[in-house]
């Protein structure tokens, strides 16, 4: 197939696949037959764009102009080795998670299925656009799709507790996303005349000092998804979303959104070379440091696993958004690296809560004395997970956390190396106890005894996501080739 | 024929209100007034065309040259606002005929058709004719129609809501008439273009600004610029729903036509500044109109009357693109009229769904809706989404511009403002969209149905065109550059 | 100053008196009143802008070359005509608001509408 059909058919297939699914909303067999078949038809479409562009070819050649919004401002999709990447991450764990929400939505009777299936394809579609977005433009346009997109998702179950977190997670997308990231894109497009995602980027020697720092301040908090604090406040209002969503969507597609939006705008609007000259950059490295450590802190005083999980997501995502920020070209790497490793360990971990919910109702992290003999293999997994947080091999973690402390070591800079060193610290501290609890402690004798492993189809997802955290530590070497190519001067 | 294409724009909708007068029913009256829209439209379009492409069209009335005649001039401005109003007037009209049985006695429906094509003509004559005086008689015939057709609304409230606007709208008008009375008497001529070429001689003249000052407030008082705005909720939210679709979507637009044609026309954009800082003024009050009526509309428990406060600060928007005063700005008025025609027109229509079905359009009325008027209420959330400006609708073509316009004026205040006026859109917008979606239903609604074919088939073309022109902008964005380029050149 | 311009003078003045009573008065019929009076004042300001100072009635006659200018009569009658339709509008509007409420005392309608 022609790659750049196969471009645009990434876009065209989720949107596609919603259609069917609402069409299709009476049969549930075949609904979720029409889920699946999307998501695999939409893998191999990614891969299909991967193969088309191989390792060393030029990304200008998949460009594809869609058509002419305003004068000068083109809706147009490319393909470089980062949106493979983060194409590749969403889609594919897309088919993982279809499979899983099938076992979790059906054991769990709920109701307006259609609406959630539907409703993820779209958000799929979004996704896809961020990825393969040309320009600026037509990345927050996807990204807003995204937003508005997983509200339902969030505020499923439709009671008002449901309903309050779904309106602070729209809310603070909303509000940053128009209030700061439009703002800051209107004001590159007046300086710079373009908003084309360019190699070596686009503000160079069309804005200086304090302005160029009020910007990058502006694109900083103004992409919400990246959940940098005080932003981040919607993760943890999303956690009321069906666990699926919080797996696929709040662990990879829109938080991975968030930050893969960050990348771009640091790598092809700032570029690595102009931003170093950037004033005062260095806080945007502190701001992140800060929302690292705090959010791991937070993360041990939860009770809650879901609520643990999406704080221990925020100071993820500050690790991709400082290793970003840093500048160097191997914190680049371990950005990228991390961005797949952190996906698949936490979409792991959200598995793994979700089964446990699915199995025996449990919520909280105090009921799960013991709970490792009656759900090995989910335990297991969520060990994998859990280690890979830390960092620890051989996890996907540890490669990215390598990368990090090798480019700070470039930069020279105590505080970062400080910073990866208090939260490997941190989040040994929140995830060992669980594992400690699940496996070395007996089980409480109240509450719901008799139960196992959750369904099959919830099982074989949580396996599978945990191999594939494994599968990064042994087989990222490709990874690093192929994503070398974007980042100058990488040695 | 096509030379007669000015003034027939005017006259046909104008002749068809006696006309349906003699139509005993109200189905027949609505069938013979839908065709006459369509044909007012295919006008415009075809204005449109010539207009793009030979420049400015001028038609004598009954043979008499310019400035002692009336001339009837259409440029690209109002051939592109004559395409707007009539646009709407035509889909809502098409969408009128069983939201209007279930609001008007049968016996009233001819009449409401009657006022509906003056209330059009006048609206058209306003923008078509190229004289000062004949802009005042249209002004009157659109409004007196609009009197009548506020309290035909069921609501009694209805009457005092039309009674309040009939004093508001008579001063204004008589504001307007003093203002051209002082240019007559300045300058001997009612022909707008000849103002143009004869006011600067008189530039400095205090008769001049008073006359200005005069036109200024009595067409603020029309487009219900905050403060001046009081009329307007009560008079939206109680008359026919259909008369409210109708007025949101055109009757201020044509206000705000007016107000760029006086000031940039016929004046001239630069006139004011030494004496009144005008812009300034457009600019404090646009905000102000914009956070006070959105906070307004936050608190309101009828949806049409919250809509009605969304209007009032989303004229604010258009005001604050004028008080920027660059091309860009002005071209982000236009471009707003366009655009909050579509928006208001799809919401309006959708309500007017709702008060067909459920009697009234309260919190308490929409709750559960999305379940049994599924369409009807994804009407409302594609067309509330476009007024709070989300990328892929119209609303942010318009929140682009005008972003865009302040930051290369250095307005730098004005970012933050606009921006935040948006978001206050999007807290009544979500008050709504959790209510349809997310609340049980009240006792009583669940058997209701989705919209009758009419109603939803223009609902659904409106909010088609919000989408499809945020995606697709090369017609209202080329139309309003040209318009503006003719403004501002006729100012500088 | 004051004889020279009386004309306007009186305009302002019948004008300040007619929006004075549309904004104090609370019964509609006499609002109605102020509001044609300050309407009237406006023809009034048209009509007495038309007179050219030794000119005669603008009706063609041999020998007379100056003329009061027409138009403005003209257009006066046009907005004569309007402030009639809206007069007529208005009354029959106040009409029904008496047999929808019972009153047109604007406080006693404010009251009505706040019970229901």
């Amino acid at each position: 197939m022609n790659a750049q059909l196969a471009l645009q058919l990434t876009l065209v297939a989720p949107l596609a696949g919603a259609l069917l699914i609402a069409l299709t909303g009476k049969w549930p067999n075949l609904r979720e037959s029409v889920t699946l078949a999307t998501s695999v038809l939409l893998f191999a479409l990614v891969l299909q764009v991967f193969a088309a562009m191989g390792v060393n070819h030029d990304p200008r050649e998949l460009h594809i102009d869609l058509f002419e919004l305003l004068p000068g401002i083109t809706i147009a999709l490319h393909s470089e080795p980062l949106s493979i990447l983060f194409a590749m991450v969403a889609s594919g764990l897309w088919i993982v998670t279809s499979v899983y929400s099938i076992g979790y939505m059906r054991t769990n009777n709920e109701k307006h299925q259609t609406r959630f299936y539907t409703c993820f394809a779209v958000a799929i579609f979004g996704a896809m656009g961020v990825a393969f977005a040309a320009n600026l433009f037509t990345l927050f346009l996807f990204y807003e799709v995204l937003t508005l997109s997983t509200y339902p998702l969030v505020a499923h179950k439709g009671d008002d507790n449901a309903r309050r977190g779904a309106r602070i997670y729209l809310g603070v997308l909303l509000a940053t996303s128009i209030g700061l990231f439009l703002p800051a894109m209107i004001w590159t497009y007046a300086v710079a005349g373009t908003l084309d995602f360019r190699p070596g980027g686009i503000l160079d020697g069309n804005i200086a000092g304090a302005a160029a720092t009020g910007l990058l301040m502006l694109y900083l908090f103004g992409i919400g998804k990246a959940a940098v604090m005080p932003v981040h406040k919607w993760l943890p209002a999303a956690m009321v979303a069906p666990t699926p969503v919080s797996a696929l969507l709040h662990a990879v597609a829109v938080v991975k959104a968030g930050v893969f939006t960050m990348a771009k705008v640091v790598i092809y609007i700032f570029g690595l070379d102009f931003l170093a000259d950037v004033p005062n950059e260095m806080w945007a490295v502190y701001i992140a440091g800060f929302t690292i450590v705090s959010a791991s802190v937070v993360a041990l005083r939860q009770t809650n696993i879901k609520r643990m999980l999406a704080y221990s997501t925020v100071s993820q995502l500050s690790y991709i958004v400082m290793a970003v920020v840093v500048l160097t070209p191997y914190s680049e790497m371990g950005a990228i690296i991390h961005i797949v490793a952190h996906a698949v360990a936490k979409i792991t971990l959200f598995f793994a809560a979700g089964a446990i919910y699915v199995a025996s109702k449990k919520t909280e992290i105090a009921q799960l004395d013991g709970i490792g003999y009656r759900m090995p293999i989910t335990m297991a997994a969520f060990t994998v997970a859990a280690l890979s947080m830390i960092g620890v091999p051989p996890t996907g973690g540890f490669v990215s956390k390598w990368y990090m402390i090798a480019g700070a070591f470039q930069l020279d800079s105590y505080f970062v190396l400080a910073v990866l060193a208090t939260s490997t610290a941190l989040n040994a501290a929140y995830f060992l106890p669980i594992v400690f609890r699940a496996f070395f402690r007996k089980e409480a004798g109240d509450g719901n005894l008799d139960h196992g492993e959750a369904p099959v189809p919830m099982v074989a997802a949580i396996c599978v996501t945990a191999v594939l955290t494994l599968l990064v530590f042994f087989f990222n070497g490709p990874l690093v080739d192929f994503e070398q190519t974007i980042i100058g001067g990488f040695q | 024929m096509l030379s007669h294409l000015p003034i027939l724009q005017v006259i046909i909708p104008l002749l068809a209100a006696p006309a349906c007068l003699l139509l005993d029913r109200g189905r027949i009256a609505w069938a013979f007034s839908c065709a006459v829209a369509i044909v007012s439209l295919a006008i415009s379009l075809s204005l449109l065309h010539q207009v793009s492409g030979a420049g400015p069209l001028s038609y004598e009335l009954g043979g008499w040259d310019a400035p002692w005649g009336i001339e009837y001039r259409i440029d690209l401005l109002s051939a592109y606002v004559l395409l707007v109003v009539n646009g709407v007037a035509t889909l809502v009209l098409v969408a009128a005929r069983s939201s209007v049985a279930a609001e008007i006695d049968e016996a009233k429906q001819p009449l409401f058709y009657v006022l509906y094509m003056l209330c059009l003509a006048g609206l058209l004559g306003i923008i078509a004719t190229g004289d000062i005086f004949n802009v005042f008689v249209f002004l009157e015939i659109s409004s007196l129609a609009t009197y009548a057709l506020i309290a035909l609304g069921r609501d009694r409230r209805a009457l005092w809501a039309a009674y309040q606007y009939l004093i508001v709208g008579t001063i204004g008008a008589t504001f307007i008439l003093v203002g051209i009375g002082f240019l007559y008497s300045l300058t001997g001529t009612l022909n707008m273009a000849d103002l143009a070429q004869r006011l600067p001689a008189l530039a400095e003249s205090a008769s001049v600004y008073a006359a200005f000052a005069f036109l200024v407030v009595g067409v603020c008082l029309k487009l219900a610029l905050f403060p001046l705005h009081l009329w307007l909720p009560n008079a939206y939210a109680y008359a026919p729903s259909i008369v409210t679709a109708f007025l949101a979507a055109t009757a201020t637009k044509v206000a705000v036509y007016l107000l760029l044609r006086f000031h940039f026309s016929v004046f001239g954009a630069s006139f004011t500044d030494p004496v009144l800082p005008l812009e300034g003024i457009f600019l404090v009050l646009g905000i102000a109109g914009v956070f006070v009526a959105s906070i307004v509309a936050i608190f309101e428990d009828n949806i049409k009357r919250l809509f009605a406060y969304s209007s009032v600060a989303q004229i604010g928007y258009m005001v604050i693109g004028m008080g920027i005063g660059s091309a860009t700005g002005v071209q982000a008025t236009l471009l707003h009229l366009f655009n909050h025609a579509l928006m208001k027109g799809a919401l309006f229509l959708a309500l007017a769904a709702v008060v067909y079905r459920l009697g009234g359009a309260n919190f308490s009325h929409i709750r559960g809706l999305g379940r049994t008027m599924p369409l009807t209420m994804a009407a409302i959330v594609v067309a509330g989404l476009s007024l709070v400006g989300v990328p892929g609708t119209v609303g942010f073509i318009t929140k682009w511009y005008l972003v865009m316009a302040a930051i290369n004026g250095s307005h730098w205040l004005l970012v933050p403002a606009i921006l935040l006026g948006s978001l206050l859109a999007l807290v009544y917008v979500w008050r709504i969209v959790e209510a349809a979606y997310f609340s049980e239903p009240v006792a009583g609604t669940e058997t209701c149905r989705e919209a009758p074919l009419g109603l939803l088939l223009a609902m659904w073309l409106l909010v088609i065109a919000n989408v499809y022109f945020g995606l697709d902008t090369r017609l209202p964005v080329a139309a309003s550059d040209g318009a503006v380029r003719l403004l501002m050149g006729g100012a500088g | 100053m004051v004889t020279d311009f009386y004309n306007y003078w009186i305009v302002i003045a019948l004008m300040m008196i007619g929006f004075f009573i549309v904004i104090v008065q609370g019964n509609l019929v006499k609002k109605l009143i102020g509001l044609n009076i300050f309407q009237t004042s406006v023809f009034i300001f048209y009509i007495s802008i038309a007179k050219v100072e030794g000119g005669t009635a603008p009706i063609l006659t041999e020998g007379v070359v100056l003329y009061s200018n027409p138009l403005p009569h003209v257009l006066i009658l046009t907005a004569i005509v309007v402030g009639i339709a809206t007069m007529a509008l208005a009354l029959s509007l106040v009409v029904r608001i008496h047999k929808a409420y019972g009153t047109i005392e604007e406080e006693e309608l404010q009251e009505r509408d706040h019970e229901c």
